[in-house]
């Protein structure tokens, strides 16, 4: 919200600085977002008056004026259309900053004149677009005169973002009272002024919508001029953004922003019949003083006459009946709309209105009656015309209500030292009213306009019951899952407490939170326990396990395009994104593998070919949270680095592999469990790709080339390989003992194989097969050459296999050896239908 | 029979000396100390001798072997030392060619900060929960006392999935408090926990991004007041931003889940981006008292249990401590951006090395 120091100047009563005010505003939650002040740029500009415009001697466009500064006189080079003689303008002198030109303006010389100064535009003091001409103030505007204060250009502007709790504080008087609170100054007193009426009011109020609109108000003035505001409520609205559109719309503004009080104005000459009615909308289209068509839902609330919506309730009203300058008798709304259906109405029709944003935070619900007269009177004072009585549908709601603070929670929750009698100065400052005040508590009655405190119902009234039923009140949203004592008694914790934290709340901000000294957290064993589950900790290792593989790790979003989601696995309706905010990030990934896939991609485009790049991060199936993988991924594309030792090479599937099978080591899985079937997803090349499984069941992750099709539609290069862990497949284990070591006293021994056999054959079942010759003997086994081509017929390969021998009970004799070779070559040849290569 | 002896000794050890490589010095060897050598064969005479005078000689004779032997095995050190040396020289290298390359990679800033987060929570006795990035609208708002129609829930600019058949709408997660709901319905106070963790708001521009990240807090015991909350969150930012007397303000806010509300900044030099020092102040977190509402919805009774929660921007604080300047960069996957302000894999973050970078 935006309001000048001068306005909130007719609410307080101050000597405090802008700069006092600023520090309170942020300290007590009204923080600021801007501030304009104007004094300081503007100060030199002076008010002041062309003596005579004579023609540059040198140049048909410029002029030569002699300026009378006040104190002085001034000649200075003048282009502009409107310079003459007899006019006053705005001067500057030499060495002042042009806030609009972003520079400081020198002594000058414009084609062989002297220029000492300058007549400026609007443009060049940086107050609006204006460059066409210089200003041209009214003859009577006082020479030497700061032209800043003259045009109350001096008042600083100061935003404030309002909380969505404070609609308070959506008011100048708000504010002003927050800030008597705080110490700087006194709330001044606002008094209705006494209107005179006579007779009823041509339009009366029909209300058949009661649960939105618990009570409002009316009346028609007529007869009134309406047409152009007084300079002053001009000024008012400009200094706080806001367009003056006639002298009836412009008091409404003002009433908005002062009191934080809307109303709408109808011309009762484009009214049909006698009645307005509050009602359901039934599906009209009506066009809106936005100048956009609005269609009125079933629960919206609107005012109607006898044909035709004329407002969407509380939010907008209608372009047919609104005022302008040829309304001559106008009927004022005053009303009090239930805060949930106008927020309801409001984010459905999308439209955001100074009115709704007061309406659905709340208004104060006993102030219709005043606001009214006051807006009354202000419409007489500017427009004249004659008041009629008040119409009136609905009542007051019972807002009154009473919250208890013990004062000792202050200490117990709040943490903060503050004696009781200042906790009550500072409600009371607040408007709440001491009702009951002893050593242990106070009891305050809480004012209408503070919607935020000891409230359950968004219709203001005030039921005590309500907190004791807090299941049906809405206010509670309790998990489905509690049972229903806990349920019950929880609820009831909050019923008792809720008002009294509001109150606690309010006396902190206004003595400042600063003030409340800081206690470390009380230690719950000295040393912690362990900050991280061991899956946590598998991500942890996972990634530094990558990073020192030589991949470097990314943060790519969790979101990308369907079409690319898709080359990844299935990428279902169920996780497309229904607002997303482009085309390109509209569906959930399935894997990170796909958004690393783009960052690569990107890499290259750029000429950064070689890189290797992994994710861990989330993968989603489905919108369930068991839908959610943590997977880790990681793509190296392009070649390794060059070097003179060895030449650079395109990077291949063994380098995922390797990547993969490290981090599944480094997570404790054993090595030599894992199988590899071929049956990889579509994402890899089918024949360069597998999955690594353990057991029949858990696939741990998977590894390849990717496939050229998925390649060739990213950008990818022809070397582009990948792999995805999956971290949640891998089961927590127990940690345990390790077994005593018993070093073996013997030699190991190393014996050579090499077998002819089918290309088809998996080396794994080779290995797997070499170690049932003796798994307490064979402590490991390496191929170490595959070959295929002539002299062995086509579709055969030699596999060579390296086999180590680790004796345990004694040294193996050449007998036991060449038992343990013949065992060995039968088992492979069984398992593979392998021969011995001779 | 000493003279006669010596003679034959000067001439060997003579000519071992000047054995000029060790072919010549093995010849040596076998006519000195081979089987037909001239030192075997005057042992082998000694048969001739009297039994006294052939103990005498053949000691003699004994001695005069095995200085020769010493002699030819110094001589072949000498001479094979000599070969080595000549060897090497030849086999000189550029040694200031590169080593085998062995490219390290890196760990993303934003892992660098959680792992930071982690060490100085954990060290206050915290641990790390996490949780689905997909809520139902209830984690997200209704459980955190924002209500459908509350003003707060159209601010939060929220992401929802298509319609799948839920019965609440599915959305992605504006904040990491969702997870504060699921702690506290599956766990019983007291609860010290950090959620560091992704969360989505439908907003691009310099600042914003649709996705970052946020680390929720939430400490629940039955006397954890305000205090402990300025205290639990200036001992953090200090040890953070490794500034013992950072300056930190106070601010009054709301969230609908807390209550008190309040915002914290941070001193900071909006020119130099100097942090601690200045007269600026930089919004650095959100915090306050836990709602008593929200407690309820997870059926603890507010009247027995309170606390404080807070939640951060973890890029921002990322931003600040390495004076990174562009949002968008942290997830463009840039390998030059990466490999700038990347750390190493092998200083992880450990608070008894202090805060390596």
């Amino acid at each position: 919200m935006k309001f000048s120091l001068s306005w909130l100047m007719t609410h307080l009563d101050t000597d405090a600085s802008l700069e006092q005010i600023i520090k309170v505003l942020n300290a007590i939650g009204l923080e600021v977002e801007s501030v304009e002040d104007r004094r300081l740029s503007l100060a030199p500009f002076r008010i002041a008056r062309v003596i005579e415009a004579v023609p540059h001697p040198n140049a048909d466009r410029l002029r030569v004026c002699l300026v009378n500064t006040g104190d002085a006189q001034a000649s200075v080079v003048c282009g502009a259309p409107n310079a003459r003689g007899g006019m006053v303008g705005v001067f500057a002198p030499p060495g002042t900053f042009i806030p609009g030109d972003r520079r400081m303006l020198k002594m000058g010389e414009i084609r062989g004149v002297p220029s000492a100064g300058m007549l400026v535009s609007a443009r060049e003091l940086g107050i609006s677009e204006d460059h066409s001409e210089i200003i041209d103030l009214p003859p009577d505007a006082p020479v030497g005169a700061s032209y800043a204060a003259w045009a109350k250009l001096d008042d600083p502007l100061i935003e404030i973002s309002v909380t969505p709790n404070r609609g308070d504080a959506l008011s100048v008087r708000g504010v002003a009272r927050d800030l008597a609170a705080a110490g700087l100054g006194i709330l001044r007193a606002w008094s209705t002024p006494s209107v005179v009426t006579s007779g009823p009011s041509r339009i009366i109020w029909n209300n058949e919508y009661p649960e939105a609109c618990p009570w409002i108000l009316g009346r028609t003035v007529s007869g009134v001029r309406n047409g152009e505001s007084p300079a002053w409520l001009k000024q008012r609205l400009t200094s706080v953004g806001l367009r003056p559109v006639n002298a009836l719309v412009d008091i409404t503004n003002f009433f908005t922003i002062d009191l934080g009080r809307p109303f709408h104005v109808f011309d009762v000459n484009k009214l049909s019949g006698r009645t307005l009615t509050v009602r359901r909308g039934r599906l009209e289209t009506f066009r809106g003083l936005h100048g956009k068509d609005i269609i009125a839902g079933l629960d919206d609330c609107v005012i109607a006459d006898s044909v035709a919506v004329h407002s969407l309730a509380g939010i907008i009203g209608g372009e047919a009946s609104g005022c302008d300058d040829t309304t001559s008798d106008v009927f004022i709304e005053c009303a009090l709309f239930d805060r949930t259906r106008i927020a309801l109405t409001g984010q459905l029709v999308g439209v955001h209105s100074d009115a709704r944003a007061r309406f659905e935070r709340g208004v104060d619900p006993s102030l219709l009656p005043a606001a009214l007269d006051a807006a009354t009177a202000m419409i007489q004072e500017i427009c004249g015309g004659m008041a009629s009585q008040v119409t009136a549908a609905g009542t007051e709601p019972t807002w009154q209500r009473t919250a208890t603070l013990r004062f000792v929670r202050l200490a117990d929750l709040g943490g903060a030292v503050i004696s009781s009698d200042r906790s009550a100065e500072i409600l009371n400052k607040l408007g709440f009213v001491t009702v009951e005040q002893n050593a242990d508590h106070i009891i305050i009655a809480v004012p209408p306009w503070r919607n935020d405190v000891a409230v359950v119902r968004s219709d203001y009234r005030f039921d005590p019951e309500l907190y004791d039923r807090p299941v049906e009140t809405g206010i509670l949203d309790p998990a489905p899952e509690l049972d229903e004592r806990t349920r019950r008694i929880a609820a009831e914790g909050a019923a008792a407490v809720a008002a009294e934290v509001d109150l606690i709340e309010e006396v902190l901000r206004i003595d400042g939170l600063d003030a409340i000294p800081p206690v470390s957290l009380p230690d719950r064993p000295a040393v912690p326990r362990a900050t991280l589950t061991p899956r946590q900790i598998r991500t942890v290792r996972a990634r530094r396990l990558l990073a020192s593989k030589g991949l470097t790790e990314c943060v790519t979003f969790s979101f990308l395009d369907h079409t690319t989601a898709a080359r990844f696995g299935t990428a279902p309706e169920s996780l497309s994104i229904r607002n997303p905010i482009a085309n390109d990030l509209d569906q959930m990934r399935n894997t990170p593998l796909a958004t690393i896939a783009l960052a690569v991609a990107r890499n290259v485009a750029r000429g950064l070919a070689d890189v290797a790049l992994f994710e861990i991060g989330p993968g989603f199936s489905n919108p369930e949270p068991h839908g959610q993988a943590l997977i880790a991924a990681g793509i190296r594309a392009g070649a390794t680095p060059l070097s003179w030792i060895s030449p650079s090479r395109p990077v291949d599937l063994w380098d995922a592999k390797s990547d993969a099978m490290a981090l599944l080591a480094s997570l404790g899985i054993p090595i030599e469990s894992i199988k590899v079937t071929t049956d990889a997803p579509a994402h890899y090349h089918p024949g360069h790709s597998g999955i690594l499984r353990l057991g029949p069941k858990i696939v741990l992750g998977q590894f390849g080339a990717l496939h050229p099709t998925t390649r060739n539609a990213l950008d990818l290069p022809a070397s582009t390989v990948a792999f995805e862990v999956f971290l949640d497949a891998i089961a927590e284990r127990r940690p345990r003992k390790r077994t005593p070591l018993r070093l073996a006293q013997f030699q190991p021994l190393r014996r050579d194989f090499a077998f002819i056999l089918d290309e088809t054959i998996p080396a794994e079942t080779v290995i797997q097969a070499a170690k049932t010759a003796g798994r307490e003997l064979i402590s490991h086994v390496a191929i170490f050459d595959r070959y295929a081509g002539p002299p062995l017929p086509a579709g055969k390969i030699s596999l060579a296999i390296a086999v180590v021998v680790q004796p345990v009970e004694s040294t193996l004799g050449e007998d036991d050896i060449s038992h343990f070779s013949k065992k060995l070559i039968e088992a492979v040849c069984d398992a593979t239908g392998a021969t011995l290569r001779s | 029979m000493q003279s006669e002896l010596d003679p034959m000794e000067s001439a060997a050890l003579a000519e071992i000396a000047a054995s000029a490589d060790l072919r010549e010095l093995d010849t040596l060897r076998v006519t000195l100390l081979g089987k037909a050598g001239t030192v075997t064969m005057a042992l082998k005479s000694l048969g001739t001798l009297k039994p006294e005078a052939r103990r005498e000689r053949g000691a003699a004779i004994n001695a005069l072997r095995d200085r020769v032997a010493l002699a030819i095995a110094a001589r072949r050190n000498v001479l094979e030392t000599d070969i080595l040396k000549a060897r090497l020289a030849t086999e000189r290298v550029d040694v200031s060619l590169p080593a085998r390359p062995a490219p390290q990679g890196l760990i993303h800033p934003i892992s660098r900060t959680l792992e930071e987060l982690t060490a100085l929570f954990g060290a206050m006795g915290f641990v790390v929960h996490d949780g689905p990035d997909i809520e139902n609208d209830w984690y997200n708002f209704g459980a955190l006392n924002i209500p459908a129609h509350h003003p707060a829930r159209a601010m939060m600019d929220t992401f929802y999935l298509k319609p799948s058949g839920h019965a609440r709408p599915m959305v992605l997660r504006t904040h990491t408090s969702p997870l504060q709901i699921r702690t506290m319905l599956k766990e019983n106070p007291p609860i010290r926990i950090i959620v560091p963790g992704r969360t989505y708001r439908s907003d691009h521009d310099a600042t914003h991004s649709p996705m970052f990240h946020q680390c929720e807090g939430l400490v629940i015991d039955r006397a954890i007041t305000l205090g402990h909350l300025k205290g639990c969150l200036m001992d953090f930012l200090r040890a953070y931003f490794e500034r013992p007397n950072l300056r930190t303000r106070f601010r009054a806010s709301y969230f609908p889940f807390t209550e008190p509300s309040i915002e914290i900044d941070i001193a900071w030099n909006r020119r130099t981006g100097e942090i601690g020092e200045g007269s600026d102040w930089l919004e650095i977190l959100g915090a306050g008292m836990v709602h008593p509402n929200v407690l309820a919805n997870c059926g603890i009774d507010p009247r027995e249990f309170q606390g404080f929660a807070f939640g951060m921007g973890v890029e921002r604080i990322t931003m600040l401590k390495h004076g990174i300047p562009d949002l968008r960069a942290f997830y463009e996957g840039d390998i030059r951006w990466l490999t700038h302000y990347g750390s190493s894999a092998l200083t992880p973050v450990a608070l008894h090395e202090g805060s390596p970078r």
